[in-house]
């Protein structure tokens, strides 16, 4: 057979995989349950499609190819539910299926599997989703629970909308970017139960407040900049990707900070009207060359990265 | 004048990149992006290249052909101005600069047909660019590529370790790699 | 018997270009106007037989010339005889089917440094007669041609419903816009390029089955 037969994974890395990902699983119940909330049963569909077709192209693809079927590690659940979340609660379920297919065969499996993939699955399938319908990623419904088909809004990002409303997530847009209390909440479970470093998380957002204060001259303008949008989701859940964020400490803080300022930059200047699903690929993409040509300071890798990385 | 020079450097850097959005040099991007350091020689040799076969195809064209009423002949000319310019270079680094040659020296045959540098020299003639702007979108766009085939081989020497499936091994997942790095890319669209 | 033998050799000659040796599935020579020109099935097609014609016509060129050509200038001869026909080609093109002119733009004069075409007048035109060098350059040709057209038949399906502006997908299907995208040529290439390379990894090794049996 031309495909190569590996060995299946050690028990030991695939319990810590599936431990790892199951704390993020976790930590995304606020972001879906606020979702659900806001948007009602079209989100809930839409985040059931996106997770069940991620784990299902996971199994075709390792029943055909041969392989160990892995979706017990639960990284496919993650990516669905990533991709389910980053979408507009109206976007129709083959677009999500579509998406979710490519980001586990193409942007995963071809490359190798979990920890091989050189960019966010979950990002990349939005970018692709992005640019194949523009309209309909791009059109979000206004927060309520009936007609959610009539009214299409801007997000606040063209819009402005007050701070309160910003944390609650009373304001259109993707179904579990809205609500920034819920992001916290889980960016508190990842940090508690040691998921994720600060590191990444905190520099991007830290960055994107700054650049934007220094691009705008206004604290409030800022505020708001960090509080729109898909910043906060994605530098909580997508920047700190163990496979495709740099794994020494000195690379993370610039490749932390290219996130923000791209962010910011993309956002201002760009045509499209959110820059940090862009931002956070184009940094994927230096994540090898930073780790090799940036002097490493800092120390103190946490141990669960170079688990993974044995994986 | 500033701006504008900064503007048209984004432009042909991040916006239209030869690679990402023209499709120009494809080959030794592909071809020559297993390694970092090979890639960025290629890339710094190609620049050289580009730099002055704008400059060269500019005087060229302008100063000969288009006095001459020769314009047809242009795609004849560019490629002979293209060809003994690498061979020129090529002599020169050979007794001027050893070490440069040594660098750079067996990418210089394979940069005559590289359809970046004739793109370039036929993108300025269609465009019209004055001689100014034709060596800057010369040296930007060879900066472009410098990027891209830079980027391309730090994603790929990762890859290397790999569990990639057998018949995807070699270009088909280089051109996928290609095709992601491309969509990430877009998010510059627009910025100028 | 010779004369069979030559007509035997000239079919494999003609079938290496189109099958073993393609130079876009094969070889991955000429990325560029691959990649750039395949945003429809009639652009690809187009830039196919743009290039059958040139590489046709230098090959002959060259294959005649083959004896007189100092060994030390040949690259530089050779390309200046593709240059010539890719010349007259852009003046026939312009003058007679100015859609197709346009619509290639600049990939029309680059295809002089398409490394197909120098590289079967390096490997095949200058150490071969001239009869079997023009069906070289023929077969070369129309495995290009194929190659751009299914490539560019998968895009425009995908990216805008239809197959040589022909509307095959219903008003139902709303087009992929990615694959006619750049990011979509260099997605839609890799993934061909892959399942090719599965079907022929799987003959391959369904022939060594049988071979053991």
């Amino acid at each position: 057979m031309s495909l190569i037969l590996s060995s299946a994974p050690h028990i030991r890395t695939a319990k810590t995989t599936s431990r790892l990902m199951g704390n993020v699983l976790i930590a995304l119940l606020p972001c879906a349950a606020a979702g659900i909330y806001y948007f009602g049963l079209r989100a809930a569909l839409v985040l059931a499609v996106s997770t069940v077709s991620a784990v299902l192209a996971e199994f075709i693809w390792q029943k055909l190819s041969r392989k160990p079927i892995t979706i017990s590690d639960l990284s496919a659940a993650v990516t669905g539910l990533l991709i389910g979340l980053t979408v507009t609660p109206t976007a129709p379920w083959w677009m999500v299926m579509i998406g979710s297919f490519f980001a586990v065969i193409v942007v995963k499996q071809l490359f190798g599997g979990i920890g091989d993939n050189f960019l966010n699955p979950a990002l990349a399938a939005r970018a692709v989703l992005l640019a194949s319908w523009p309209a309909r990623m791009t059109s979000h419904p206004a927060v309520g629970f009936a007609n959610v088909d009539a009214v299409t809004s801007a997000t606040p990002l063209t819009t402005g909308a007050g701070i309160g409303d910003l944390l609650l997530g009373n304001v259109p847009g993707a179904i579990g970017e809205t609500c920034k209390i819920a992001i916290l909440l889980g960016l508190v479970y990842l940090l508690v139960s040691g998921t994720i470093s600060w590191r990444i998380s905190v520099v991007t957002i830290a960055s994107a407040f700054l650049f934007n204060w220094a691009l705008s001259g206004s604290l409030n303008d800022s505020l708001v900049a960090i509080l729109s949008g898909g910043l906060l989701f994605g530098a909580v859940y997508m920047a700190t990707d163990y496979a495709t964020s740099p794994m020494q400490a000195g690379s993370q803080y610039f490749y932390a900070i290219l996130i923000g300022v791209l962010t910011i930059i993309i956002r201002k200047f760009g045509v499209y009207p959110e820059g940090v699903t862009y931002a956070i690929l184009l940094a994927n993409i230096t994540a090898p060359l930073l780790d090799r040509f940036i002097p490493q300071k800092v120390y103190g890798i946490p141990s669960i990265r170079k688990e993974e990385k044995k994986a | 004048m500033t701006m504008n020079v900064l503007l048209f450097f984004v432009s042909c850097v991040l916006t239209n990149n030869f690679i990402f959005s023209r499709f120009l040099g494809c080959c030794p991007f592909l071809g020559v992006s297993s390694k970092v350091s090979t890639a960025v020689s290629m890339g710094l040799a190609v620049t050289f290249v580009m730099t002055i076969a704008s400059l060269v195809c500019y005087v060229v064209y302008n100063w000969i052909l288009v006095p001459l009423g020769l314009t047809f002949m242009s795609t004849i000319a560019f490629i002979l101005v293209i060809a003994a310019l690498v061979q020129f270079v090529e002599m020169f680094l050979k007794k001027s600069s050893p070490s440069l040659y040594s660098a750079l020296g067996i990418y210089l045959p394979l940069i005559t047909t590289n359809c970046a540098v004739l793109g370039v020299a036929t993108l300025n003639m269609n465009n019209g660019y004055s001689m100014i702007q034709s060596v800057l979108n010369g040296t930007f766009s060879a900066i472009g590529f410098l990027l891209a085939i830079t980027l391309m081989a730090g994603v790929r020497e990762r890859l290397e370790s790999s569990k990639i499936p057998q018949c995807m091994k070699g270009f088909p997942i280089t051109l996928v790699s290609a095709g992601l790095m491309a969509m990430a890319f877009m998010g510059f669209n627009g910025i100028v | 018997m010779s004369a069979s033998d030559d007509k035997r050799n000239l079919g494999q000659v003609f079938m290496n270009g189109i099958l073993n040796e393609n130079p876009t599935f094969r070889l991955v020579l000429g990325t560029c106007p691959t990649l750039a020109t395949t945003t429809s099935a009639m652009n690809g097609f187009g830039m196919g037989l743009s290039v059958t014609f040139v590489l046709v016509c230098s090959n002959i060129v060259i294959s005649l010339l083959r004896k007189f050509i100092p060994d030390k200038v040949r690259i530089p001869s050779f390309i200046v005889v593709i240059a010539a026909f890719v010349t007259i080609l852009q003046l026939l093109l312009h003058a007679y089917v100015p859609s197709l002119y346009e619509s290639l733009g600049i990939f029309l004069p680059l295809i002089v440094v398409n490394c197909i075409i120098l590289a079967r007048a390096e490997a095949f035109a200058s150490k071969n007669p001239v009869v079997s060098s023009a069906v070289d350059g023929f077969g070369m040709g129309l495995g290009f041609t194929a190659a751009l057209t299914l490539i560019g038949c998968v895009r425009e399906l995908l990216g805008s419903g239809s197959i040589f502006g022909f509307q095959i997908l219903g008003d139902a299907y709303e087009p992929m816009l990615i694959f006619v995208l750049a990011s979509g040529g260099f997605l839609t290439y890799g993934l061909l390029l892959g399942i090719i390379n599965a079907i022929t990894n799987h003959r391959k090794l369904m022939k060594l089955e049988k071979g053991e049996n």
